[in-house]
């Protein structure tokens, strides 16, 4: 690994481990399209604060791109307060029109410019180390890995700081204002750090991949667990893993960096969705094929327990015109050969002293 | 400015150009409104991001940048990333806007991934690929706006063949399910249709941008409309001529992008109209006001009455701090007063006093008739 290797993974795993923190309760808000559209409208504070200090590495170029996030916000809510707008719709007008007016002020005036339309979609990570920080002579490693190093201090500052705030306001809006606590200002808190965090992740993964690394962890964290606070750790450990898997898969194949680390956060979250023990897919078909089985075998067991009993059926229960199939009874009386809970003689079936014990326990709840 | 224009209408291939931006911006207005009035926005948003590896490994197979194949790439990618969307929410309890963000953002990294690598292939002539991104309406030839028509054309027949239905699907598929219609087919039918509105913008407006394109002018176009046909029509109508607005604005000042010009234009008219049409931002706001102003006007009325008659007199002045006194706070009743007076109803007695007018006590007793007696 070289060094310039081990600065690139190192601003990965800064920038992945800060996206995924708010991204959390993004998710839990069902605030995930949000965040498209604060990576979109920071593209136009940035090019206006560029304007403004004719300086790429100005500090003042990230409060311009954080105030234009929470501005794109506060535009959302206003335009949705019309009464014929749907929540939806404000958004999918609000951003694309700031990010156009970025996009022709970024190609008709900042033509030779360290930004292009190039970078802010696709990040230009690899090329991030080359801007290092260095003190009286010293070379203290990538300025942007102190940049976003300092935007993931903030992160954790604010969640440590409003946990209970947010996970209140998150959960249960309304009790959240009843205790006092204040959900709108933390809904804006939560979105300027968004944005902030957006603005810092922008020059690594662009401005449309930094959705990927803020919702796919969190997803992925929120089909395995039911803690807020595990669901945090957790994103924070897929968000890094995706990162720098998707930087070794890039190095490999010699393709973008910033759209391989989604689609490897697209890869995980397809394993988690379809592995995770209790709410992943296959866990789900094999406990519905369970449940329905069980339930096969319970009818049945029940019916022959009637008959048996001359309650209700007067013929002998037929497996086969009970069922959607003839192979589903037979594998649900195969089944129940196997257990000793039936037994077949002349054709007919029959419940064992086992059979008639599980119908008085499971069924009849004795 | 003029000059410009005149030889853009009269060039052959500018001529070309603008008929594909308006016949595109026609099926996105009719399109979009669907998507709009379905509360599916966003999902055009997705859709849209989510052509660009459809369109890249079209190329990367076909080898060449030939239309159909890009088209039905895209349309595949884009279907894929909704039934995808679809399948997890319904199997997990992760909620649509999560899943729309990680379709999004997944297909549109796996696009850049497959771009940068198409991009290296030893003979691609790959060069106008990335213009996918952002649109290049120059690019168009005939046989581009040709298939941009016919496309379009098969989505406003189907538009106009399954009206009813789609009404149905958008403002009560319940009770359309219970008509007999199958929802799950229209909803089917409208997804392909979106998708194809999609697919013949993206080379026009772009794949960042194109979900602007179907849903600005039919949120613009429902600010002053309620019907159905009506907000379709003005949608077309909006969207068309901000694709030849934009067309054009991109093609007289050198290097802007068309598609972000031409989403300029068409959020200029969105804006305006949800900030001045009949239900608009402002409007409704003006209405407000102006509804608190009689209220608080006939609020007045109604107590320099009721204090008048303790006097047994309705013409009976009282100070306008005894007005203050009953009302709420921040309440400006001086204000009220000197309207009140604008219009006749009450007139100054002396230095603080005021007392109804004539005119003024029959308009309080026509406000409310049941106290006359009292």
């Amino acid at each position: 690994m070289s060094p310039h290797q081990f600065d690139i993974q190192l601003l990965a795993i800064i920038v992945a481990a800060s996206c995924a923190i708010p991204g959390a309760f993004l998710v839990l808000r069902r605030m995930s399209m949000m965040t498209d559209a604060i990576s979109h409208s920071i593209l136009l504070g940035i090019i206006l604060a560029f304007f403004l200090v004719k300086d790429l590495s100005s500090p003042i170029l990230i409060i311009g791109a954080a105030a234009s996030g929470v501005l794109a916000i506060s535009l959302i809510e206003a335009v949705n307060r019309a009464r014929l707008v749907k929540k939806d719709a404000s958004i999918g007008i609000v951003f694309p029109f700031l990010f156009s007016v970025a996009v022709i002020l970024l190609s008709k005036y900042a033509r030779n410019v360290h930004i292009d339309t190039h970078s802010v979609l696709l990040g230009e990570i690899a090329f991030a180390p080359f801007n290092r920080l260095i003190l009286s002579g010293m070379d203290l490693g990538p300025k942007s890995a102190y940049v976003m190093g300092s935007i993931l201090l903030l992160n954790l500052l604010f969640i440590s700081f409003f946990y209970k705030e947010l996970k209140v306001s998150t959960f249960d809006e309304s009790f959240a204002s009843s205790i006092g606590f204040r959900p709108r200002l933390i809904h804006y808190l939560l979105m300027a750090v968004v944005s902030l965090t957006c603005v810092g992740a922008f020059d690594a993964v662009g401005s449309i991949l930094v959705i990927a690394l803020i919702v796919i962890p969190p997803c992925c964290a929120y089909l395995l667990t039911d803690s807020l606070f595990r669901m945090i750790l957790l994103s924070v450990v897929f968000g890094i893993s995706a990162a720098v898997s998707g930087f070794w898969v890039a190095n490999w194949l010699d393709v973008n960096i910033a759209g391989s680390m989604a689609f490897v956060c697209g890869v995980f979250f397809l394993m988690v969705f379809l592995l995770a023990p209790q709410r992943g897919l296959f866990g789900i078909m094999r406990e519905k094929r369970k449940q329905r089985m069980d339930f096969a075998e319970a009818s049945l067991l029940v019916s022959l327990y009637n008959q048996e009993r001359g309650e209700s059926v007067k013929n002998h229960p037929d497996s086969r015109s009970m069922f959607r199939s003839a192979d589903f009874a037979s594998k649900v009386v195969e089944f129940l050969k196997q257990k000793g809970e039936i037994a077949v003689a002349g054709g007919k079936l029959f419940l064992t002293e086992k059979g008639r014990e599980r119908v008085r326990t499971t069924v009849e709840g004795r | 400015m003029l000059e410009f224009a005149v030889e853009l209408f009269s060039d052959y291939t500018a001529r070309t150009i603008l008929l594909g931006a308006a016949s595109l911006g026609i099926v996105s207005g009719v399109v979009g409104s669907y998507a709009v009035l379905r509360k599916q926005s966003l999902v055009g948003d997705v859709m849209s991001h989510a052509a660009l590896p459809g369109i890249v490994l079209a190329f990367i197979i076909m080898g060449v940048k030939e239309q159909l194949p890009i088209f039905i790439g895209a349309a595949l990618s884009a279907v894929l990333a909704v039934f995808l969307i679809n399948l997890v929410t319904s199997n997990s309890r992760i909620k649509t806007d999560s899943a729309m963000g990680m379709a999004l953002s997944v297909f549109f990294g796996l696009g850049l991934v497959l771009l940068t690598y198409a991009q290296k292939m030893p003979d691609a002539n790959q060069a106008g690929l990335d213009k996918f991104l952002f649109g290049q309406a120059e690019a168009l030839v005939e046989k581009d706006v040709l298939i941009i028509g016919v496309t379009g054309l098969f989505a406003l027949l189907v538009v106009g063949l399954f009206w009813k239905e789609f009404k149905l699907l958008c403002f009560d598929p319940d009770f359309g399910g219970t008509m007999g219609f199958s929802m799950k087919s229209l909803d089917l039918l409208v997804t392909a249709v979106i998708v194809s509105a999609i697919v013949i913008g993206l080379q026009t407006v772009g794949v960042v941008l194109m979900s602007s394109m179907l849903i600005a002018p039919a949120v613009a176009a429902r600010q002053w409309t309620g019907g159905m046909g009506s907000m379709v029509i003005l949608a077309a109508l909006i969207a068309a001529v901000s694709g030849v607005t934009g067309v054009a604005l991109s093609a007289g000042f050198e290097n802007v992008p068309t598609g972000p010009a031409v989403i300029v234009c068409v959020s200029v008219i969105a804006f305006f109209s949800v900030l001045f049409s009949p239900n608009g931002f402002f409007t409704l706001r003006f209405k407000d006001a102006r509804s608190r102003r009689e209220i608080k006007k006939d609020y007045v009325l109604k107590a320099l009455h009721d204090l008048a008659l303790e006097h047994d007199d309705p013409g009976y002045a009282h100070s306008e701090r005894l007005l203050a006194l009953g009302s709420e706070k921040g309440f400006n009743v001086r204000k009220s007063l000197s309207q009140l007076k604008a219009a006749g109803y009450v007139e100054r007695a002396g230095e603080e006093n005021w007392r109804l007018t004539p005119s003024g006590i029959r308009q309080i007793r026509e406000l409310s008739p049941l106290e006359r007696s009292g």
